[in-house]
């Protein structure tokens, strides 16, 4: 675990860098981590992660196939958004914690 | 009378009828399991099929065989659980009432869920093998298959035997290898988890498997659609991969009842308490196996050792008492690596695969994340104790409640 100031705020991060208190999020500390992803958000984005955010507020999982059938965006716009790894990407921007998958 | 329902006579629903009806009198409790199909199949034999290892013989038997005296079998499809009324609906018109319901109605594959999945070249260059018409199918295109780039893909998560399409590229290898055709047969396993596995320890010595034997690794990779034009798969983010010889995991999907039944997650897992077993919405509903959407693997010895502490739970229940027993998601699955060898995982909810030895500590005989020929023995010696122990619900030397003594932190 490791501190770090993020738009102003200190906040705390795991070895990943994922937040480890979602309530501490802003949309400005969302902007910082995105560019530190190379993502520069748009209204698009910022839909997607209030779903997340709900999602994971609600207790509920996340996977790429609820994002895709969110009603907010498909799966082929979530890739689009968040390219590469969208769910690592998108809930580390979100401020939520990474999704475990289990099999 | 009292009822007791099950819907499903797979693993899981054979089992519960065969320890339910040792323990509820016969003189007060009805019993009746129903089932859409007669024919059990025996699912961990189907990773054998294409590579003539085993035959569609070896893994069938009819479902009555399984079933104890004094249980009543249905044999019919489901419409709806009309859990307000306490009633589950059948096809063909009938309505069965119950006092306690368990269902077990397992997962199905879903190829149709991806685009260009079930299109020109399915059952001809493309195959599944988690069906007996798909391992089949492939055995029969193995014989005379000259190589060329062989693709495995897992569609999504969660799917069965999370462990059968890693067994099923270490068995190619072995097979391919044998009959010298290993130097034209180029095997990739694409796989939407970030490695081999979901765990570190079993994803690295998994994953230094894959490498000793030759097999290419994508990971991170979620499947949108087959183009069969151009033989080759490819992901959202538009990352192609092209195979001459596709072996798809495809999407699973719970049953299409759970939905109209309202009682499911997005894909029709039943939402259930993962420590009691008890649908999270009805207290007469019980869930077991790969029916239930808990965060542990879809397999048959998860439900094994699930039957027993369902067992406990839903006798607490019936006698109104608080629900004493607590499934912690303990696994344990037997991997096969090839040239008669094979490891061993075991694992729960919260302790990733370990090494060691199991069941007894220091002694095994089987070895945890080694490779080993008792192992390997261990996978064959199964099917006898699936047939004749496992699924008539008797004893096994195997706590339900996984153990760390023989594991190494």
């Amino acid at each position: 675990m490791s501190t770090k100031t993020i738009a102003g705020v200190e906040v705390n991060l795991n070895d990943e860098g994922y937040m480890e208190d979602a309530s501490q999020w802003t949309k400005e500390i969302g902007t910082e981590i995105a560019n530190e992803e190379g993502i520069e958000l748009t209204e698009k984005h910022f839909e997607v992660i209030e779903f997340i955010r709900n999602k994971v507020a609600a207790g509920e999982g996340l996977t790429i196939r609820g994002i895709g059938k969110s009603g907010v965006v498909n799966a082929k716009e979530f890739y689009g958004l968040f390219p590469g790894a969208p769910l690592k990407k998108a809930t580390k921007i979100s401020g939520v914690p990474k999704p475990t998958s289990c099999i | 009378m009292k009822k007791l329902l099950i819907l499903g006579a797979g693993t899981a629903g054979t089992m519960m009828a065969n320890k339910m009806r040792k323990v509820l009198p016969r003189s007060d409790w009805d019993i009746t399991i129903v089932d859409q199909y007669k024919t059990h199949y025996y699912q961990p034999g189907f990773l054998f099929i294409p590579f003539g290892i085993y035959n569609e013989r070896d893994v069938i038997k009819p479902k009555s065989d399984f079933f104890p005296v004094g249980v009543n079998v249905i044999f019919s499809e489901i419409e709806k659980v009309e859990a307000e009324q306490n009633r589950v609906m059948l096809a063909d018109g009938v309505s069965l009432k119950y006092d306690y319901l368990i269902i077990a109605t397992g997962t199905r594959t879903a190829p149709e869920e991806t685009d260009g999945l079930k299109g020109n070249l399915w059952y001809k260059d493309i195959f599944d093998f988690y069906t007996i018409e798909g391992a089949v199918a492939l055995a029969k295109h193995f014989k005379t298959w000259k190589g060329g780039k062989l693709v495995v893909n897992i569609t999504e998560l969660p799917y069965k035997c999370p462990v059968a399409p890693l067994e099923f590229v270490f068995f190619a290898d072995a097979f391919f290898t044998e009959r010298g055709l290993r130097d034209k047969v180029d095997i990739t396993y694409v796989t939407p988890l970030p490695g081999a596995f979901t765990k570190p320890r079993a994803t690295k010595m998994l994953g230094e498997l894959l490498e000793q034997k030759n097999i290419n690794i994508v990971p991170d990779y979620n499947i949108m659609e087959v183009d069969n034009e151009n033989k080759k798969i490819v992901d959202f983010g538009g990352k192609e991969i092209p195979f001459d010889c596709l072996v798809t995991i495809p999407t699973n999907l719970g049953a299409d009842f759970v939905e109209a039944s309202g009682l499911g997650d997005d894909m029709n897992f039943v939402k259930t308490d993962k420590f009691t077993l008890q649908q999270v919405d009805h207290e007469n509903i019980f869930v077991i196996g790969d029916a239930a959407n808990i965060p542990t693997s879809k397999a048959g010895s998860v439900a094994h050792f699930a039957a027993e502490i369902l067992e406990e739970n839903l006798l607490c229940a019936i006698e109104g008492r608080e629900l004493t027993a607590k499934f912690d998601g303990h696994a344990n699955c037997y991997i096969e690596t090839g040239y008669g060898k094979g490891t061993l995982i075991d694992f729960n909810y919260d302790t990733e695969p370990l090494p060691g030895s199991f069941p007894f500590p220091g002694l095994g005989p089987f070895g945890l994340l080694k490779v080993t020929r008792t192992n390997h023995y261990g996978k064959l010696l199964f099917r006898w104790i699936y047939w004749h122990i496992l699924l008539k619900g008797k004893d096994m030397p195997i706590e339900s409640e996984m153990q760390m003594a023989g594991k190494k932190l």
